[in-house]
């Protein structure tokens, strides 16, 4: 190209960085240059400031690790009843037992159970019975399973030496199996089913979202108007009516992707509305018309200048759809309308939890599901939140 | 005359303000001193950063957070009595007495000062009955009388319309009237006329003169521009980096300037009035009548439908022809349509008539209107945009390699280790170091942007590049530095230069040919020189009249022409 030689090299002065006000370091040692760090060092920069959203986030990865090692972490199988231990209530972890001489000594055990006939009802209640100890350990032999559906294993984290024991440590429900051993089942399917749909959700989101903000025009009419009509449904109706339509004879695993078509189906508006909000207010950036002048392709402008400074943006968005996801599931499975054992979830589990005779015996059926729904809501929002805040890393 | 010490209303002692950041403490003021005296007007002058207007929100106690005074007196004298302003507690009685009351405080940007929900006149009853016991009727009289000051034509309907009904000029009298409406012996304006147009800013700055003189109130105006400082102001402190380096009275400060820095502010001020030495427009080196590189005739566009009444004519009927190794200069007020003709020609906004024609470098005439996009790349390749927002313009999550390289990626003329030489050679051309090449824009100040923007621009060997207010974001040094720049630029390759802009001085240095736009038409055009000293329509006569002449001797605004649009 003939403009080499004519640029020739420069002879004048070259500008480098200017100095500003005086400056002194906070503490002594040496101050980190920002200049070549790229956009996403600066983001996670930002969070790891947030102390609240860290938290959160890390909260979030236990209870996913949680869920990805079910098997290994609950100490029987959620479908192991046991009639005799009927809504035995939760025994406490104790470390030292006392012997008959008054010194104690170290044994991990939980106490056992003694039943109590109730004077006024006649009923048969199962209550802590001190004097009973039943010892447990770590690592310990259990009920077979297969992690993952493939390893063969018979290790638990936790449970009693001999397999025979009872241990509930959150009790026990109407058919006697382990709420414990339950709700960590439950984290696997009532966490996936979240990021499953949330999946689902982001490519219609981010495509019908880019589209409508990138081309405008009569386009965008047509898909802002589809949101507004998708949005306008009252859901739980839908969501009934939907779920009913499912055939009962599919298996479990087939319900459980239909509902998260389901759910996603209507949880997709919300992030397309974001994404084109972004899509109009980028497209008019100086950078993105100087993209254009430079001759870049719609495809370039797009892929290479658009959304890259979104991702961060759609990442947070997506982080705080993830708990509407799960409180959909939730409450379908409560009513009865979304996942139905002998799958296991928080909201299949709160199923149990339907009537008040129930909460009144046995208040654990209800307790420890919500909770469970209540720390991965709040932790999902406040790591979101932390996660928005620190999506634009240029903005001061 | 009264002794000097007595007419002394507002000290400032050593003062210091540090900005506690999350890596370091950001000086942003260090020991700075100064007084304002009853009837005289201080002007604090430096550069973005120096800290003149944290020392004027200081003086309030608003500064933002995470600043805070950590040193010095502001003493406050009242008769007899002394207050120090730097011990009061920010948000306790004393101190909001002392808001509106005592001291008023004019900021730069009327637009967002205002409220958009209340009528003026109701923000300005506000603010008079906050400070005095006045009933709503008598307080509303006093409004009235304010915005008669503040020469707000019918101000007593005007009181009852809101901001967005009054134009830019119109809401800073209102603010003005405001920051009068308690009767305050010392008033701040911090940037008041940067926001507005030139021909605005001459008369906000002659009403604000001529409201201190009348009220005998003291003044402390904040401003970057030397031009206005040799306007209005008694003296002058210039400050640089958190520190005032020099100060005087303002006929010592110009004509006889002891700190290097203040000079070389003035420098850069002064060398922008003149236009720039040792070179003559190639229009007048061409023996034989030269053929244009670009035609536009005709070329206008209507925003809105056509024939209705709220329709814009943004450009109408624009005619210029653009020489090779010309500089054509496009100045106007904000509205006058400059920016909308750059993108017209470019074709970023579709014309709505008329027609551009761009002569090819094998000298095959192009209809740049009627191309299709496909085509329109190959003249988007040709002639390129320079573009105001040194921050705005350029891609955050790019590397500069990536932002200068990326118009040569795309249209598939370099990559690998080419690319990077190129890329290096062009970052050279501009002034900047090739080391820099894998830092993000963020680490580059704003001058240094422009550069990259530039280096942008050129990487395609255009012959046209259109700079629209390119060096409008920069500070003056910065500036001059920038036109320098594109001058030796365009001597190497033979480049034409169209050149819109706001700033008559800017454009009197870099231009060879002036147009000048009013109202979506160009009103007048011709050689710069003859456009900047004998102006022929009485708009241009205005325009440059109004322009602030950095020489306290000779106060060009004071009897400037007058110029009244007709009403459409």
């Amino acid at each position: 190209m003939s403009a080499h030689e004519t640029f020739g090299t420069y002879s004048g002065p070259v500008h480098t960085v200017t100095d500003g006000p005086s400056i002194s370091p906070l503490k002594a040692g040496k101050t980190v240059s920002t200049a070549t760090v790229g956009p996403w060092k600066l983001i996670a920069g930002k969070l790891v400031r947030q102390k609240v959203a860290m938290f959160a986030g890390m909260v979030i990865l236990i209870l996913y690790l949680i869920g990805l090692f079910a098997e290994f972490l609950a100490p029987s199988l959620p479908s192991t009843s046991r009639p005799q231990y009927t809504y035995a209530p939760p025994q406490g972890l104790s470390f030292f037992v006392t012997k008959p001489d008054g010194s104690s000594e170290f044994n991990f055990h939980v106490k056992g159970y003694k039943v109590e006939i109730e004077k006024v009802a006649l009923r048969r209640t199962f209550v802590v019975d001190d004097t009973k100890v039943v010892p447990i350990g770590l690592f310990v032999k259990g009920p077979r399973y297969e992690l993952w559906g493939l390893i063969p294993m018979d290790r638990h984290l936790i449970g009693p030496i001999n397999p025979n024991d009872p241990m509930y440590l959150l009790g026990a429900d109407r058919l006697g199996r382990d709420v414990f051993s339950r709700l960590v089942y439950g984290t696997r399917i009532s966490m996936s089913i979240g990021l499953v749909g949330v999946v689902m959700s982001l490519v219609l989101g981010v495509v019908l979202g880019s589209i409508s903000g990138f081309y405008g025009g009569w386009i965008d009419t047509v898909i802002q108007r589809v949101i507004e009509v998708v949005s306008a449904m009252p859901t739980i109706p839908l969501w009934l009516g939907l779920a009913a339509a499912i055939p009962l004879t599919w298996s479990p695993v087939n319900v459980y992707f239909v509902i998260t078509i389901i759910v996603s189906l209507l949880g997709w508006t919300s992030l397309a509305r974001e994404v084109r909000g972004r899509f109009l207010a980028l497209r008019s950036e100086d950078f993105v018309t100087a993209a254009v002048l430079d001759g870049s392709s719609e495809k370039r402008l797009i892929f290479r200048h658009i959304l890259p400074s979104l991702t961060s943006h759609i990442l947070a968005v997506v982080t705080l759809a993830v708990p509407t996801m799960i409180v959909a599931e939730t409450s379908l499975s409560f009513l009865g309308i979304g996942l139905k054992p002998p799958v296991v979830s928080w909201g299949v589990l709160l199923q149990d939890a339907q009537n008040i005779r129930t909460v009144a015996t046995a208040p654990w059926l209800l307790i420890w599901p919500s909770l469970a729904v209540i720390v991965a809501v709040l932790s999902f929002n406040f790591f979101g939140d932390g996660l928005r805040d620190a999506a634009d890393p240029y903005d001061n | 005359m009264t002794d000097p010490a007595e007419d002394v209303v507002l000290s400032v002692e050593n003062l210091s303000i540090d900005f506690r950041l999350r890596t370091h403490i950001l000086h942003a003021v260090e020991n700075v001193s100064f007084d304002l005296k009853r009837g005289q007007t201080l002007c604090l002058v430096g550069e973005s950063g120096s800290g003149k207007s944290v020392t004027a929100r200081s003086l309030l106690q608003i500064v933002d957070r995470p600043g805070s005074i950590v040193g010095g007196r502001i003493l406050l004298r009242n008769g007899g009595a002394v207050t120090d302003i730097a011990r009061l507690d920010p948000d306790g009685q004393a101190m909001r007495a002392i808001r509106g009351r005592r001291i008023g405080l004019i900021f730069q940007e009327p637009m967002s000062s205002l409220s958009p929900v209340h009528t003026i006149g109701s923000q300005i009853i506000e603010a008079v009955r906050l400070h005095s016991d006045l009933d709503k009727r008598a307080a509303r009289a006093k409004t009235v009388e304010l915005l008669r000051q503040v020469e707000i034509p019918n101000p007593d309907q005007m009181a009852d319309r809101y901001t967005f009904e009054f134009s830019g000029g119109m809401r800073q009298r209102a603010m003005i009237a405001m920051a009068l409406a308690g009767n305050p012996d010392i008033l701040i304006a911090d940037e008041p006329t940067t926001a507005l147009d030139v021909t605005t800013q001459a008369e906000i700055l002659d009403l604000i003169k001529r409201l201190q003189v009348e009220r005998g109130m003291a003044m402390l105006l904040i401003t970057h521009d030397m031009g206005i400082v040799a306007e209005v102001a008694d003296d002058v402190a210039v400050m640089r980096f958190g520190r005032i380096v020099e100060r005087g009275p303002v006929d010592a400060i110009y004509h006889d300037a002891q700190h290097p820095y203040t000079r070389q502010l003035l420098a850069s001020t002064v060398k922008l009035t003149r236009h720039v030495e040792g070179r003559l427009p190639a229009v007048a080196v061409a023996s034989q009548p030269l053929r244009p590189i670009l035609s536009v005739r005709n070329l206008g566009k209507t925003f809105g439908w056509h024939g209705k009444t709220n329709s814009l004519r943004a450009v109408d009927d624009a005619n210029f022809d653009l020489y090779p190794g010309e500089n054509l200069g496009i100045v106007g007020e904000s509205g006058s349509g400059k920016t909308t003709l750059g993108r017209l020609i470019l074709r970023t906004v579709e014309p709505t008539t008329g027609s551009v024609i761009y002569h090819n470098k094998d000298s095959s005439e192009v209809e740049v209107t009627s191309l299709t996009k496909k085509e329109l790349r190959g003249f988007h390749r040709e002639v390129r945009l320079v573009f105001q927002d040194p921050f705005a313009s350029l891609n955050p999550r790019m590397t500069v390699k990536e932002v200068i390289g990326d118009p040569l990626v795309v249209n598939g003329l370099a990559k690998g280790k080419v690319l990077e030489e190129r890329v290096a050679e062009l970052m050279r051309l501009v002034g900047l170091d090739p080391m820099g090449m894998e830092r993000y824009p963020h680490a580059f100040s704003g001058g240094q942007r422009q550069r990259i923007g530039i280096a942008r621009a050129l990487a395609l060997d255009p012959r046209i590049i259109i700079a629209d207010e390119a060096t409008s974001a920069l500070d003056v040094s910065i500036r001059s530095q920038i036109l320098d720049l594109l001058l030796d630029i365009r001597q190497r390759l033979n480049l034409s230069f169209i050149f819109i802009s706001h700033d008559i001085s800017v454009v009197r240095y870099f231009c060879d040919r002036v147009a000048v736009m009013h109202r979506g038409k160009i009103v007048e055009l011709g050689e710069a020189e003859q456009i900047c000293t004998a102006p022929q329509e009485a708009y241009t006569k205005s325009l440059i009249s109004a322009v602030p002449n950095p020489d306290p001797r000779d106060k060009r605004m004071l009897h400037r022409h007058r110029f009244v649009a007709p009403v459409l």
